[in-house]
């Protein structure tokens, strides 16, 4: 088979594989008839799904007229879209600023240094909301930033709806549950909407994470945050996934499959294992993220305690 | 009765407490149980009769807006959860 060169790693975005976890799925009990696919987004070249997002986010808005040379870019995220935004940043040539919660790994704040990010860190206590709140005070103060803003851009959901939801369409002749871990909801909602058009049928499902009682610290309730591009009404399932079930399954994953994958990756795919016990036959397809490697540095891989030593850092 | 988890920014309204027991065959019945016993509760989770935007209330570890919202059925020894809705994702 020839593989053409690509004239940019721009141009390596996407075309993700499917892999069938059939050991998985078989030491996990689940029937003979129900086939168990996972969509490995860590092959992207950043190693996560949110290169698709963060190229498709820029270029929509060069396209529109709103990002021009000259202007910085300015993003809240834990980590895998910072990351992918200075890889496409870098390549366009724009300077970009992200502001990062300190609960974040290690690994994350080194690779956005090393990819030429400037990083803003935002109290670790406040999480992911915290971050999105100190971005929008700084572009809504600095009118040389302009922020993509994934959480509120249309064109997240619109990667995973052209990229992502449309590769599964036309990889696979059926496909009965879709599992993706929710964060901002681009993945979900685009790949969910792609996949609904196909397979009418489709149980659209979201693994959500159980934060650990530090990482939600004392923040008011009223801090919560329902990013604008996501409509809970559109999701068939929203289940929540504890931090050592979610190690779980990542053990599970390189155990019986050689599969080495980040947090939010063993979340879908604990819940993708949940939901096809519940079928007889049919197909479940789960979206992993990104790999592993962003998350060496962790305890959890061998702590006694998983869940306590995962308490007080944002995993994703 | 079941065990409702409260978050840290609510435990202040139920005196500190982590978890809460509550009685109820819905998660109607089971938050009017509580909010009963704890009235601050009220104008903090529910806006205009309905649970609140940025909080999420899980039962067996689902989201009642995907299952059948107040109505979604609890049954006995059920843990239930309470969360402020997060930013995720990266």
């Amino acid at each position: 088979m020839g593989v053409s060169p690509a004239p940019s790693l721009l141009g390596l975005i996407g075309g993700t594989p499917l892999v069938e976890l059939g050991r998985l799925a078989r030491a996990a009990g689940v029937p003979e008839g129900v086939r168990l696919y996972a969509k490995l987004e860590g092959q992207n070249p950043t190693g996560s799904t949110k290169d698709r997002v963060a190229l498709a986010m820029i270029e929509a808005a060069e396209a529109s007229g709103e990002l021009e040379p000259g202007r910085e870019l300015l993003e809240p995220t834990s980590g895998n879209t910072g990351i992918s935004l200075a890889l496409v940043a870098k390549l366009k040539g724009y300077p970009l600023t992200c502001v990062l919660p300190e609960s974040v790994t290690e690994e994350r704040r080194r690779l956005l240094g090393l990819y030429g990010a400037t990083v803003i860190a935002s109290p670790g206590g406040e999480g992911s909301n915290g971050a999105v709140r100190l971005a929008l005070e700084l572009a809504a103060r600095e009118p040389r930033y302009f922020m993509p803003f994934q959480y509120g851009n249309d064109a997240n959901p619109r990667a995973h709806y052209d990229g992502t939801g449309t590769e599964i369409a036309e990889a696979l002749d059926r496909v009965d549950i879709l599992v993706a871990g929710l964060g901002t909801g681009g993945t979900l909602m685009g790949a969910g909407r792609r996949l609904r058009e196909r397979f009418p049928g489709v149980v659209v499902a979201a693994a959500e994470p159980l934060p650990g009682d530090p990482v939600m610290g004392l923040r008011s309730l009223e801090d919560g945050y329902v990013p604008p591009i996501l409509d809970v009404a559109a999701l068939d399932r929203k289940v929540l996934v504890s931090n050592a079930e979610a190690v779980a399954a990542l053990h599970g994953l390189l155990r019986h499959e050689g599969l080495f994958a980040g947090v939010s990756s063993g979340a879908a795919a604990h819940v993708g294992v949940k939901l096809a016990l519940e079928l007889d036959e049919g197909v479940v397809v789960c979206i992993l993220a990104d790999g592993g490697w962003k998350y060496l540095s962790a305890d959890f891989w061998s702590a006694p305690d998983v869940a306590g030593s995962m308490e007080s850092t944002l995993w994703w | 009765m079941s065990s409702i988890r409260i978050p840290p920014a609510l435990r202040a309204e139920v005196g500190g407490e982590a978890r809460v027991d509550a009685d109820g065959e819905t998660v109607r019945e089971l938050l009017d149980d509580l909010m009963a016993r704890f009235p601050n509760l009220r104008e903090r989770i529910f806006a205009e009769g309905e649970i609140a935007s940025f909080v999420n209330v899980y039962v067996e570890g689902e989201d009642v807006r995907t299952l059948r919202g107040l109505d979604t059925p609890v049954s006995d020894g059920s843990t239930v959860i309470l969360l402020p809705a997060m930013a995720g994702g990266s």
